[in-house]
């Protein structure tokens, strides 16, 4: 079965003239996959991702999540999906300052409730150890560098075991040095757990190195080309 | 969802803005300690203002009032039944101001489960003779004992002690303004004329202060067994019984049996002091409309503070968002913040509008038409405390609750989006 799958999206923005943002956009991501999206600026590509990150309701077409379709369920219930099945990368860190680190990659577990709170900071402390950040753990999140920061959302984003990955650009606001960390991350959990991963990048050099690229134009998916 | 996890990050979010989260409460403080402040000296004073009158006043009095015959003729002719008249031919007559058969009528009163108590009274009618001068006044018989339980008597003494009127014979407690003209005091022995002319004299043993002038220049009292000795009546002879029921509220039923059941006049406490229950109700009206107009102001203020935390707060929003809280979940993270605001400023509110309560409590205030008060009254009522509390909560619900409201409806793809 596949993780995440779509049939024939539309997406409009309406403001100020109705323009068609998404055409069609029929796209399967199967489990373990690295999938990577790519395409210039405004092809829609972010827009997709949040569609599919479920934040993005306004849309015409089916978006099925390990099988279930997400149309018609309410907001709380694809809260409740976001937090049990996505992990979320940003370009921008976004993480909470006023918590720590360890109280940062806790919260999406303390709020799925599947374990203790004791064992959801277990879980935490592994996935920064994971990570090489457990020395930060107690830090206030805003005294971190950015690339800490990124590193920091990916444990948070990985907390709750989710069935897939998104990123938005995750290496987008790093330097050359911090992304090829984040992305051995990224390749890391992709080769060593099988983890799905679907992320959004305009950096070419990132996109070559995923199992797959999906080149988006207008609102269009082009051609699959595939890695190897 | 864990409530924990919620007051947790609404504790966060508040700790992290401390000093706005701090003016926010002193705000919410200021007003509930007014409030309380405000309430508990009314109070005071409306008990103060009230008790003069209604503690010295009977629930019910029984009395038998000069008064015209309700059976004219003229209503007891067939032909002009129906009809208004005009003429009224038999006057007013005074076979006897006393009560009749008062002992049988004081046994059934003790006996009714209804009656706190009772006290007797002679009224009658006499001059205070002062050298070649007569002053009229009214020499009240009384039973001081019952008088003190029932109607604080004793709290309006000035000087002497009440119970030398039932101990001494032919002793009489004369009121401030009788005193003053008489240049009485204590141990003197003064003489008074009753309305038959006999002339007695009477021992000063104590001097009375009510607090209405007006009532101390003609009032004094002596016991029950010295007025109908001046008046030269058996002892059974009582013009009026005065009676505390253990509900005020059924005094006027109660009056209306005993009218018709002892053939008496009965007045019961709510007729004759309607005023008082006017002036006590707008009084009370004013402070709690001070309290909540103080009140709305510091929601207001609670109201900006949250709106202006939660456009800072967009990002920590739109993540908690994203990584799976609800739009319910947020919106009680912010009612939280709210509520936090309301409880800590109320209670801190409550304790400082105590300090002040006590404070005034302190204040000496020293009146000669209030013997018995030194210092300002202030009620401690825990009911305004209680008032104070719920207010402060529900307005801070109230001011909480449409900022939440936006912050539980923000689209988190914007926020992300817009970076």
């Amino acid at each position: 079965m596949p993780v995440l799958q779509t049939s024939h999206i539309n997406k409009y923005f309406k403001d100020p003239v109705l323009v068609k943002v998404l055409d069609n956009v029929n796209l399967t991501v199967n489990r373990g996959e690295f999938v990577s999206v790519t395409g210039k600026s405004g092809c829609g590509k972010s827009t997709l991702l949040y569609i599919l990150s479920t934040m993005d309701t306004d849309y015409e077409g089916d978006l099925q999540i390990d099988g279930e379709l997400m149309r018609g369920k309410t907001e709380a219930e694809l809260a409740r999906v976001r937090n049990e099945k996505i992990g979320f990368v940003f370009q921008f860190h976004y993480l909470l300052n006023e918590f720590t680190v360890l109280k940062n990659v806790m919260l999406p577990g303390l709020k799925l409730q599947r374990y203790t709170a004791q064992e959801v900071e277990h879980r935490a402390m592994e996935r920064l150890k994971q990570l090489g950040i457990d020395q930060l753990a107690l830090k206030a999140a805003n005294q971190l560098s950015g690339g800490e920061k990124q590193r920091v959302a990916i444990a948070r984003a990985l907390i709750n075991d989710p069935l897939i990955i998104m990123g938005d650009e995750p290496t987008g606001n790093l330097d050359k040095r911090n992304s090829d960390v984040v992305f051995d991350i990224f390749r890391q959990l992709s080769e060593e757990l099988k983890q799905t991963l679907l992320i959004v990048t305009h950096d070419q050099a990132f996109a070559r190195n995923t199992h797959r690229i999906i080149h988006m134009q207008d609102g269009r998916i082009e051609p699959e080309a595939v890695n190897d | 969802m864990k409530p924990g996890l919620i007051t947790d990050i609404a504790k966060s979010l508040l700790l992290a803005r401390l000093r706005q989260t701090v003016v926010a409460a002193i705000g919410v403080t200021f007003s509930i300690a007014m409030f309380i402040a405000l309430l508990g000296f009314m109070n005071g004073l409306n008990d103060l203002l009230d008790g003069l009158v209604l503690n010295r006043t009977a629930h019910v009095r029984l009395f038998n009032e000069v008064k015209p015959n309700p059976d004219q003729p003229i209503s007891l002719t067939p032909e002009f039944q129906g009809q208004h008249h005009f003429i009224h031919s038999i006057k007013s007559s005074g076979l006897r101001l006393d009560i009749a058969n008062s002992g049988a009528i004081l046994e059934a009163l003790q006996r009714d489960p209804r009656v706190k108590g009772i006290a007797p009274r002679v009224n009658a009618p006499i001059l205070y003779n002062s050298g070649t001068i007569d002053i009229t006044g009214v020499v009240g018989g009384i039973d001081v004992v019952a008088e003190s339980d029932l109607f604080f008597f004793r709290d309006y003494i000035r000087a002497g002690d009440p119970l030398d009127l039932k101990n001494i014979s032919n002793s009489i407690i004369l009121g401030k303004g009788v005193a003053d003209k008489l240049l009485a005091e204590i141990g003197d022995v003064i003489q008074v004329t009753t309305s038959r002319g006999e002339q007695l004299p009477l021992k000063v043993v104590g001097i009375f202060q009510s607090g209405l002038a007006d009532f101390d220049k003609v009032q004094s009292y002596a016991s029950v067994s010295t007025v109908q000795k001046l008046l030269a009546k058996p002892n059974t002879y009582l013009t009026d019984v005065q009676i505390k029921l253990h509900q005020l509220d059924s005094a006027p039923t109660v009056a209306r049996e005993y009218a018709r059941i002892f053939e008496l006049d009965a007045e019961d406490i709510q007729t004759a002091n309607a005023q008082f229950e006017t002036g006590s109700f707008i009084r009370s009206l004013i402070s709690y409309v001070v309290g909540i107009v103080l009140l709305i102001v510091a929601g207001f203020g609670i109201y900006n503070i949250l709106n202006m935390m939660i456009y800072e707060k967009m990002d920590t929003i739109a993540i908690l968002k994203a990584t799976g809280f609800s739009g319910s979940d947020v919106r009680k993270i912010f009612l939280g913040i709210a509520l936090s605001i309301g409880l800590a400023g109320g209670l801190l509110g409550l304790a400082i509008g105590f300090g002040l309560s006590v404070l005034i409590d302190h204040v000496p205030f020293v009146t000669p038409a209030l013997p018995t008060i030194t210092t300002y009254p202030v009620n401690y009522d825990l009911k305004y405390y209680l008032i104070g509390i719920s207010f402060s909560l529900i307005t801070t619900y109230l001011a909480g609750f449409f900022p939440a409201r936006k912050a539980s409806m923000v689209d988190p793809v914007v926020i992300i989006r817009g970076k």
